[in-house]
């Protein structure tokens, strides 16, 4: 595959920071097994039903250590957003700018997620715009959730 | 008679001020160690006192610095206080300064330097990413997508703020014009000789919008401290004392969760501390002179001060304009030394030692009549704190 295609199947350039679920404690896994498989998932209490993002060992609202994943539909609203001139790894110096939105869950207690929106990074998200979860298959063997305007 | 003694006001002072020459980022030609010796040195000197008549050290932003390693070299008597304020970068500068006014307060040592010693050029800079190749917890789910570093952090809180406010660009410009302005005035600042003009600021390029270069603090070689002792010892040291009039920390409901999840978001993590702090002091925002407010960026500063209750967020463009934030006609100067953005970003340290010289009379943008001095410590991070001097 020429370099230029390999490139094009990433919002960002090959080279990024990987996670790297396996050495992070264990209740982060569900997430990246999720993602994998093409399925968005949020940690929630099993105990009192809150919904919780960044995950955690313990349940912020009623503190059982009983906690698991939820399936939840992939879409969300553009919270806040940046576009980002100053490349902050070497990498990212032919990338810039790009934009990072974080992408707010209505339908997961409000919860947010972070990533890349798909497009011209040169326009301006608009603040509250529906977005739907785009799942970026990295051949390293994860996934991450980024985002585009839904119709 | 309880509620008396439930309050740190005018139990302690700063009677000490002591700074290196400050640097650009490598450019200080002694070790990052042998700066704090040197601030702490002329702190002394300036207080009055010996040097090793201090007995206590304390700092935050886990200065490399250790207290026993400083009582050591510096052959204290006695240590009798060695406190940090854990975590929070450059929102620990206040909270440190409360931690020993409160620590004099209930007599744990009469004489404690509050320090912060920072050689960027010796070690990482703050500005940079950190570029591992596999990252674990929280942080898989931010790098990856070419977002970590604190400039980008606070950038998508600042866009909430001006969204939901309908705050402009020229809010933020007026910031950073004014804090360029005032160390014109000041030949200790790194920028002095550096005047910023507007059209230079709308040139320079964009880190990540809504800040350009100039809304970003500098990174800097240098280091700052001062000498505190009780209200009663400082009445008769040598200079006007400026008393801790009241002091804050903390941080409200989950500003720290994982990836932006901050419930409260567009916000500079002050709107439960202001009220506590305003309340300890006995007074009002309108009874503010002179404020310094710790510039990370920008629009973390106009966010504090709409959450200090210096104007209404509603009216932060009409506040945030160049005439008003600047010394001598302002009706709130802000940053009269120059500050994190163009006297030397000593993690806000150097803020501490300008509140005080405002209280004292000694600044080169000296407000006239200055009786209530604030110090803004690290807004929009997630742990931030708050400090008021008077003499």
């Amino acid at each position: 595959m020429a370099p230029d295609a390999a490139k094009s199947r990433y919002v960002l350039p090959a080279g990024m920071p990987m996670p790297d679920p396996a050495r992070s404690a264990p209740f982060h896994h569900g997430f990246w097994e999720a993602a994998r498989r093409h399925e968005l998932v949020v940690q929630r209490c099993r105990s009192c039903a809150t919904f919780q993002f960044g995950p955690e060992e313990i349940c912020h609202r009623c503190h059982s250590f009983d906690l698991g994943w939820e399936s939840v539909e992939a879409v969300g609203k553009i919270y806040t957003w940046e576009r980002i001139w100053h490349p902050s790894f070497p990498v990212l110096k032919e990338a810039c700018p790009y934009l990072v939105v974080l992408v707010e869950l209505p339908q997961a207690g409000g919860v947010r997620m972070m990533g890349n929106l798909l497009g011209d990074p040169r326009r301006d998200p608009p603040i509250g715009a529906k977005v739907e979860a785009v799942f970026e298959d990295h051949d390293e063997g994860f996934t991450l959730v980024q985002w585009r305007l839904a119709e | 008679m309880a509620s008396e003694a439930l309050t740190i006001k005018d139990k302690a002072a700063i009677v000490g001020l002591g700074e290196t020459k400050y640097y650009k980022r490598g450019g200080a030609p002694v070790s990052e160690f042998r700066l704090a010796c040197e601030a702490i040195m002329k702190a002394a000197d300036d207080a009055g006192i010996k040097v090793t008549e201090i007995d206590g050290l304390a700092s935050y932003a886990d200065d490399r610095n250790e207290p026993i390693r400083m009582a050591s070299a510096l052959g204290l008597s006695e240590l009798r206080l060695s406190n940090i304020f854990w975590s929070g970068g450059g929102g620990g500068v206040a909270g440190a300064i409360g931690n020993a006014a409160a620590a004099i307060a209930a007599g744990y040592a009469n004489y404690v330097c509050v320090f912060r010693s920072l050689a960027q050029g010796q070690f990482y800079r703050f500005g940079a990413a950190p570029a591992p190749k596999t990252v674990t917890g929280n942080a898989m789910y931010t790098l990856p997508y070419g977002m970590g570093t604190a400039a980008q952090m606070i950038a998508l809180r600042t866009r909430r703020f001006m969204h939901e406010y309908g705050v402009r660009q020229d809010a933020l410009a007026a910031v950073a014009m004014a804090s360029y302005y005032h160390a014109q005035f000041n030949p200790r600042a790194v920028m002095y000789g550096r005047p910023l003009t507007r059209e230079q600021y709308d040139n320079s390029r964009w880190i990540v919008e809504p800040f350009h270069l100039y809304d970003c603090c500098m990174e800097n070689d240098g280091a700052a401290a001062v000498i505190m002792t009780s209200a009663e010892r400082a009445g008769d040291l040598r200079h006007k004392p400026a008393y801790v009039m009241a002091a804050a920390q903390g941080s409200s409901f989950r500003q720290g969760a994982g990836v932006h999840n901050a419930p409260d978001f567009g916000t500079s993590n002050f709107k439960t501390l202001a009220p506590r702090l305003f309340e300890m002091a006995g007074i009002t925002p309108a009874d503010v002179d002179v404020a310094q407010c710790y510039e990370n960026f920008t629009g973390a500063v106009v966010m504090a001060l709409a959450e200090h209750g210096l104007c209404a967020p509603e009216e932060v463009n009409d506040f945030c304009r160049f005439e008003n934030l600047t010394w001598p006609d302002g009706k709130l100067p802000i940053n009269t030394s120059g500050g994190n953005l163009a006297e030397c970003y000593v993690h806000g340290m150097e803020l501490v030692l300008e509140a005080a010289r405002q209280v004292r009379g000694t600044s080169t943008c000296q407000v006239r009549d200055c009786e209530i001095s604030l110090v803004v410590a690290g807004p929009a991070v997630p742990l931030v704190s708050d400090l008021i001097l008077h003499g």
